[in-house]
């Protein structure tokens, strides 16, 4: 199995460059695609969030700003120029920083939050081989990386020197340092179960054996932990009290304008498809069609639909399907109290995930000694 | 052939590139005439804005912070034995090695039990021992 940056180093070879330089170059292609899909996931998640919301409020959303002269009118493609044109708005906007800031953190700010989702999709496997670097320990990395915005978050709203922002930050921080927890137990389940911390490796158990969700009804209860626990990660409602915005304003966002504001909402709407594409691919079989789930007699000319091509095309349409059940969520729950939101991770999800995690391995304890 | 982990470097690199340009753009492009006094006042609904927000915070944060570090350091010490777990059981050790995590956990566990029960995961932990007026009912402690 090669992967899709040794592909791309030997078509690069014909330049005939140093080794060393022709790994850096080519690491370079992937990078800039991967900063491709980034900036078009948002633009396209943001359009997409305004006209779910529009739709499940009964009003038409963005309708006005054409694309190409192309304009809908009161279609779902309505203003399917609206984004671009907020991303050109933005990137012409003056640049605020308020004279008792911190100007120097407050610009790292949205450095370290960006930087902290875009190395995290070094491990995101888009398909089989779709994925920049395969490392062996592939979950851990991605709780890691996933969780190094926090600094950011907390950096922005100090250095900001203004209150909403201190208390949006401390907020988030508090509540994404807590739910880290329950994920990093729920995902430790499947690690047990597949024996290996490669996500290749996990979605390999899966082909072989069963979808994770599915394996025994404690991996079910973890994917439903798990997916919470990632929709409050990414502050998004009805866990969104970091940026509340009927009481705190825009959070740690507050004094930020322009293109760096528009650098936040880049990466969390890219932490959105991070998490939703992790969950596919650890608990949802990832690549795997869900033909394989139905384990009826599947005519061997339909296992096509398992190649590598269409892998890319389950994968992005489970991950896409979870982002949309998050905007379902956010006209769907009202939002928590900050107690509330404690009191969901460390007394319901922490104890259950222990539990489960106690279980899981007597289950894998009995099913691999007595009924082997 | 190359080390898996020269694209964490390289895309840190890359990252801050392509932060910068389109930073460097919109301060090319952006109006910058009349950036002074109550433009660059902090914002605070519009009031001048009263002290400085660097003050001293909640410290339930930080108690919040602490139990977030022990709980981490445990998932990450659990990380190695899940992936090894399915190999002692396949050895026919399964029993023991499962006894070992638990004594971790359970020590563990022990300190989340005392953490809870004292009452440091509660966000509103308050204590009004001589509480009066319309504070009289505010969750004094129901011993």
């Amino acid at each position: 199995m090669t992967s899709a940056l040794d592909y791309l180093i030997e078509l690069l070879a014909f330049t005939g460059l140093d080794h060393s330089i022709l790994v850096v170059l080519a690491i370079h292609i992937p990078a800039l695609a991967i900063f491709l899909v980034m900036v078009v996931n948002a633009t396209i998640a943001v359009y997409v969030e305004r006209k779910v919301a529009a739709f499940m409020q009964d009003r038409l959303g963005p309708m006005e700003v054409g694309l190409f002269g192309f304009k809908g009118g009161r279609r779902f493609w309505g203003g399917i120029g609206q984004t671009i044109a907020d991303a050109i708005k933005l990137l012409t906007k003056e640049d605020i920083v308020p004279d008792n800031a911190d100007k120097k953190l407050m610009l790292l700010a949205p450095f370290i939050i960006f930087i902290g989702a875009f190395l995290t999709f070094i491990a995101v496997p888009f398909s089989e081989n779709l994925v920049v670097s395969d490392f062996n320990v592939g979950i851990f990395y991605i709780i890691a990386m996933s969780s190094v915005g926090v600094i950011g978050i907390i950096l922005a709203g100090w250095s900001s020197n203004n209150k909403w922002s201190l208390y949006g930050a401390m907020r988030a921080a508090a509540q994404i340092v807590s739910y880290e927890i329950p994920i990093g137990l729920t995902l430790l389940l499947v690690v047990i179960v597949a024996g290996s911390l490669n996500l290749g490796d996990i979605v390999q158990w899966q082909a072989d054996n069963r979808w994770f969700i599915i394996h025994s009804p404690f991996t079910f209860v973890a994917f439903f932990i798990y997916f919470i626990s990632v929709v409050a990660e990414t502050n998004r409602t009805p866990f969104d009290i970091p940026e509340a915005e009927s009481e705190l304003v825009a959070g740690w966002m507050t004094e930020y304008s322009g293109f760096k504001w528009a650098i936040f909402f880049l990466s969390e709407y890219a932490n959105m498809l991070i998490v939703s594409i992790v969950a596919s691919v650890v608990f949802l079989g990832g690549w795997l069609s869900p033909l394989a789930i139905l384990n009826i007699g599947i005519p061997e000319s339909w296992m096509i639909l398992d190649g590598p091509i269409l892998g890319f095309f389950w994968v992005m349409l489970k991950a896409l399907f979870l982002v949309f059940v998050m905007m379902w969520f956010r006209w769907t729950f009202p939002r928590l109290r900050v107690d509330q939101l404690m009191y969901l991770c460390w007394k319901v999800f922490i104890p259950f995930c222990l539990a489960n995690l106690f279980f899981v391995s007597i289950w894998e304890l009995i099913s691999g000694t007595i009924f082997r | 052939m190359y080390n898996d982990y020269i694209p964490v470097v390289v895309f840190t690199a890359l990252a801050i590139g392509l932060l910068a340009a389109p930073l460097v753009i919109q301060h090319l492009v952006s109006p910058r005439h009349n950036k002074r006094n109550d433009k660059l006042m902090s914002y605070e609904c519009g009031e001048v804005p009263e002290g400085s927000a660097w003050v001293k915070f909640n410290v339930r944060f930080y108690i919040i912070a602490l139990v977030f570090i022990i709980f981490d350091v445990e998932v990450v010490f659990l990380f190695p034995w899940a992936a090894v777990y399915q190999s002692f059981i396949a050895q026919g050790q399964g029993l023991l090695v499962l006894f070992e995590m638990l004594m971790f956990v359970i020590i563990l566990t022990v300190g989340f039990a005392y953490v809870w029960v004292k009452g440091d995961l509660d966000w509103v932990k308050m204590q009004l021992k001589y509480a009066h007026g319309r504070y009289s009912k505010l969750g004094v402690d129901k011993k």
